[in-house]
């Protein structure tokens, strides 16, 4: 075999020895950037407005961002000091450091064991308390109080697109949906020959999955006036990435002015409209029709809670 | 009658596309440039006495290693496609890739990285080190041993055959969800491959966790009880529990998925009574603890570096063996918190919730117990205890994020997004691959007697920890923007795109880290007196596998060593070791029968894919037929006399003073990256100048 490489270094042509160089000083510079990463990672996450869950425009988004910050906070009070510790004991202890004790024969009594277990246990109760009841008050099929009436929408999760019907105010939308400020929104999600679909307006609060025979309500409810925008978080086919709408929060007048608009025009959705629908295609635009027909949701609920008894 | 010889395989299923086409030449390239290699250096033989059919589980270890390398390599080209596609679809451009073949790499990408880096490393270093650690000769079972592997390497190759032969692979994500995975939805062969890929391969798993198990209960050296066991035989011994516990659930829930789409049966169908939702608990409640089952092992390694290279016992031996038995058995209670968003009730997310956090108790009590170990210790700061630092800082950063997902309502909000894809990233490389390194580097000298390459190592370790800060930051924050994961194309309004590009130039880093790692072990051998570990002892080590050669003989141990205290080789040290009597010992014989039942598994496999049913049938009979010819071997040992076994102690002894007489002789230095450059335009320049390669 080739000797090529023992012969020209065994004797040292590359590698002679070199001065030890110290190690002192060279991590300055590192923890420099370091720091100047992180400040500027903190002024990004407090000035980017891009940030939509740190800029919630819903009461949901806005507990649930309060949820995780406090939850946050709470473990920081731990890591910080433990990490800080770990790092301040693994260079203090370090071979270099001669005036550093060494005693390899130390004894650990039952109060450390007892400790190592009660310190994140602490911290892990205080976390559950405030988890388990945040859970029950920000479950997404509990209504949300307000001295408006809630608006019902049903959403059909579609290959892919979404289609949201306004049973009280007979019209039928496709990627858009439009809703009044601080009113309560009643979402029934489902979903019609499409894989699981996530329904998800990050600005407005968090995300529900949209599955076929099966109805679940998520509520909203949304606080500042503008556009946000909703998706499916969940994969579901080659057009996932383009199944996106737009959900506007508007003003109560604007939003009577425009289901007068929608209700008028001549854009009827009938079941032929549906059986379109059904059609895989993706990046679709918006659409907003008036329809006459009350029973479009059912249907599709029936689809698959029917097909149980007669097979397929 | 074609189609009955062949099944759906036609012209057009071969590779065409530029990715499959690419990897294919690249493969057939790589596997024809091997084949003419090992052909001119006669080594055929070899390779199959030697490697193939050998029941070491060091070689075997070795061999995991090897596999799981190449596929890490791959896993991160992958990476690079991905990052490199999100960074310029943007608005009118939708990239270099279309949704589906994205899809595909990113499901490819996750797979492999589970199935075949992550779990080939951890079990690589469990056939390694754990007989090493008990004072065993061998396993309770060599040849379950041997199955499991080649089952694993037919699993390696059955998710690469997509662009090896043809077809897609699955585009539903790396736990094919149902219904998109359904025949419904996905009416290719891609999750056909992903079946029968993580099928193969996870009944290799069981097996090889059955085998463990057995090995570790069993195989104790005299004197070891549970409670003086090691650290990492420890988390081994947590982990494959585990697997024993989970594995047959995904075997099963593979199979119901198999019925689905071959049969038309309605497990996890929408229509006829099917129910997607529950394929997604039961994906889940393999898919949980398959993160602890990497996990455990790597807490077993930190565990044992910190002992050794603080030059301290742990501070609480007990604490950290309850630590990892708490953590194994509160992941089986945890699966839900995968799928808080399908719309179960508040009472069912919250206890959920609440199991998820406990997990955090033992976790936590961990680290304390870690930094109690180092506290008035003499800490050494080789690459080891680089890669455990840097594994505190990034798991600390997941496991908060962790938290803060355990949290339901939180969870909403955070699900799908790439903050999640950050967090298990944090977990996962963090965890399992920093662990990984840690203890490969600390074991490479037991592995081939040469410490390795510090100075590469330390190169290496930095930009592992810049590019991966460089790569998930930004993902988190991409996260908290609300992009959702798996996106092939996005707005420029969102304002992702700048932070998708820091990701990529991040995973650029990492890969230059990984390609110094490759350096850093050619710089090793090239180096090999220099490195030699002489001693046998290099890191003043604590635990058995240390008492014997590195690398150790294919019996392990001349004398089976007595234990009784905790750190059985430390004692040793201090008082004693005992003299070596010679003595005949059993060793279990060479068989290829894992090797022709992992290549039938393959076909049964391969069949079904194509739905081939002939082959399908008779690879099915070959499996049996292989099974039963080897269940009446009744000579699977051989017995090596004393004499012989002296003999070998006595050549070893003289070669050992011979390369330690060589490695006095080297007073060189770590070679750095410079150097290594040199040598490499050296070599290449003597072989054009001195015309070698017509010797080829």
């Amino acid at each position: 075999m080739y000797n090529a490489y023992s012969i020209s270094n065994s004797k040292g042509t590359f590698m002679t020895k070199r001065k030890s160089r110290s190690n002192q000083g060279r991590f300055v510079p590192v923890f420099l950037i370091f720091l100047a990463g992180l400040i500027l990672l903190i002024r990004e996450l407090v000035h980017n407005k891009n940030i939509s869950l740190l800029n919630p425009k819903g009461v949901i988004a806005n507990e649930q961002l309060r949820l995780m910050s406090v939850s946050l906070g709470i473990m920081l009070i731990l890591a910080v000091p433990a990490l800080t510790i770990l790092y301040f004991t693994a260079w203090k202890y370090r071979e270099t450091n001669e005036k550093a004790t060494y005693s390899p024969g130390q004894k650990h009594g039952k109060l450390f064991s007892v400790s190592l277990w009660l310190v994140p246990l602490t911290f892990v109760a205080i976390l559950a308390n405030l988890m388990w009841p945040s859970t029950h008050k920000l479950d997404p099929r509990k209504q949300i109080s307000s001295n408006q009436k809630p608006i019902t929408i049903q959403v059909v999760a579609m290959r892919w697109k979404w289609l949201f019907i306004y049973p009280e105010q007979h019209i039928v939308t496709v990627n858009y949906i439009q809703v009044p400020i601080d009113t309560p929104i009643k979402f029934e999600l489902t979903a019609d020959e499409t894989p699981m679909s996530s329904f998800w307006i990050p600005n407005l609060g968090g995300q529900l999955y949209a599955m076929t025979g099966h109805v679940n309500q998520l509520n909203l409810m949304g606080t500042t006036i503008g556009d946000y925008i909703g998706k499916s978080a969940e994969i579901n086919g080659a057009g996932f990435a383009g199944m996106k709408f737009t959900a506007r929060v508007s003003s109560q007048t604007d939003f009577n002015n425009w289901i007068k608009e929608v209700q008028s025009s001549s854009n009827n959705f009938d079941s032929k409209d549906y059986t379109e629908l059904l059609v895989p295609s993706e990046y679709n635009k918006a659409m907003t029709y008036s329809t006459n027909e009350s029973d479009i949701y059912s249907k599709v609920t029936d689809k698959y809670t029917k097909s149980h008894e007669h097979g397929e | 009658m074609k189609e009955f010889l062949i099944g759906k395989i036609n012209m057009d299923s071969l590779p065409h596309e530029w990715f499959t086409f690419g990897g294919s030449l690249a493969f057939i390239g790589l596997g024809l440039f091997l084949v003419i290699v090992i052909t001119r250096l006669k080594r055929w033989n070899w390779l199959w006495k030697e490697w193939i059919t050998t029941v070491d589980p060091k070689k075997i270890g070795i061999m995991y290693f090897l596999v799981s390398g190449f596929m890490l390599v791959r896993g991160g080209i992958e990476t690079l496609m991905i990052w490199l596609q999100q960074a310029v679809s943007v608005d009118g451009s939708h990239g270099y890739l279309t949704a589906d073949h994205f899809q595909q790499i990113f499901t490819a990408h996750g797979n492999i990285m589970v199935f075949f880096v992550a779990m080939g490393f951890i079990f690589g270093l469990i056939n390694y080190i754990v007989p090493l650690q008990i004072g065993a000769r061998d396993l309770a079972s060599p040849f379950l041993n041997t199955l499991g592997f080649w089952l694993f390497v037919a699993g390696a190759i059955m998710v690469s055959m997509f662009f090896l032969f043809g077809g897609q692979y699955a585009a539903t994500g790396w736990l094919a969800v149902a219904p998109l995975s359904g025949k419904l939805f996905s009416p290719g062969v891609g999750v056909d491959y992903w079946i029968w890929s993580l099928q193969i391969s996870g009944i290799g798993t069981t097996l090889g966790a059955i085998n463990f198990v057995m090995t570790i209960l069993k195989m104790r050296a005299p004197g070891m009880t549970l409670g003086r066991m090691p650290m990492f035989t420890w988390g081994a011994f947590c982990s494959m529990i585990m697997a024993i516990a989970v594995f047959p659930l995904l075997t099963a829930t593979l199979f119901l998925m198999f019925f689905d789409r071959y049969l038309g049966a309605h497990f996890f169908t929408t229509v006829g009574g099917g129910d997607p939702m529950m394929y997604t608990n039961l994906i889940w409640m393999w898919g949980h603890p398959e993160v602890y089952i990497l996990m455990l092992p790597c807490f077993g390694i930190f565990s044992e570096v910190v002992a050794t290279f603080s030059r301290k016992p742990l501070a609480s031996y007990k604490s950290n063996v309850l630590g990892m038995i708490g953590v194994s058995t509160f992941a089986l209670s945890v699966w839900l918190h995968h799928f808080f968003t399908m719309g179960a009730g508040a009472d069912v997310n919250a206890f959920f919730g609440v199991m998820t956090m406990i997990i955090a108790v033992p976790t936590s009590a961990l680290i304390l117990n870690w930094i109690a170990t180092m506290y008035k210790g003499r800490i050494n700061f080789s690459t080891p205890m680089l890669w455990f630092l840097g594994y505190i800082a990034v798991f600390s950063v997941g496991g908060m994020s962790g938290v803060m997902l355990a949290a339901p309502p939180a969870d909403f909000q955070l699900h799908n997004s790439l903050f999640l894809v950050a967090h298990f990233h944090s977990m996962v490389i963090g965890g399992v691959l920093f662990g990984v390194f840690c203890g490969i580097s600390y074991w490479f000298p037991k592995f081939t007697g040469l410490k390795l390459n510090e100075r590469l190592g330390r190169y290496a370790f930095w930009c592992w920890i810049i590019g991966f800060c460089m790569s998930f930051i930004p993902m988190y924050v991409l996260g908290l923007m609300g992009a959702t994961r798996r996106l092939d194309h996005y707005d420029s309004s969102t304002g992702w795109q700048p932070l998708f590009i820091i990701m990529l130039v991040g995973g650029i880093v990492v890969a230059a880290g990984l390609a110094l790692q490759i350096i850093q072990i050619i710089a090793t051998f090239i180096q090999k007196n220099h490195l030699r570990d002489t001693t046998g002892d290099p890191w003043n080590a604590r635990s058995l596998e240390w008492a014997t050669a590195s690398p150790p003989p294919f019996y392990n141990f001349t004398t089976i060593p007595e234990v009784s205290s905790i750190d059985a080789f430390w004692e040793m040290k201090h008082e004693g070791i005992a003299e070596t009597k010679y003595q005949d010992i059993h060793i279990p014989k060479n068989t290829a029968a894992g090797f022709y039942i992992a290549c039938f598994a393959f076909l049964v496999g391969f069949a079904f894919v194509w739905e081939i049913i002939w082959l399908a049938v008779v690879s099915l009979i070959g499996i049996i037929v292989v099974f039963i010819v080897r269940g009446f071997n009744e000579e699977s040992e051989y017995t090596l006399t004393a004499k012989e076994v002296q003999d070998l102690e006595e050549a070893r002894t003289k070669t050992h003073l011979a390369r330690t007489k060589l490695a006095n002789d080297d007073d060189t230095e770590d070679m750095g990256l410079i150097d290594f450059i040199k040598i490499v335009i050296a070599f290449v320049k003597d072989i054009i100048v001195n015309k070698r390669w017509r010797k080829w």
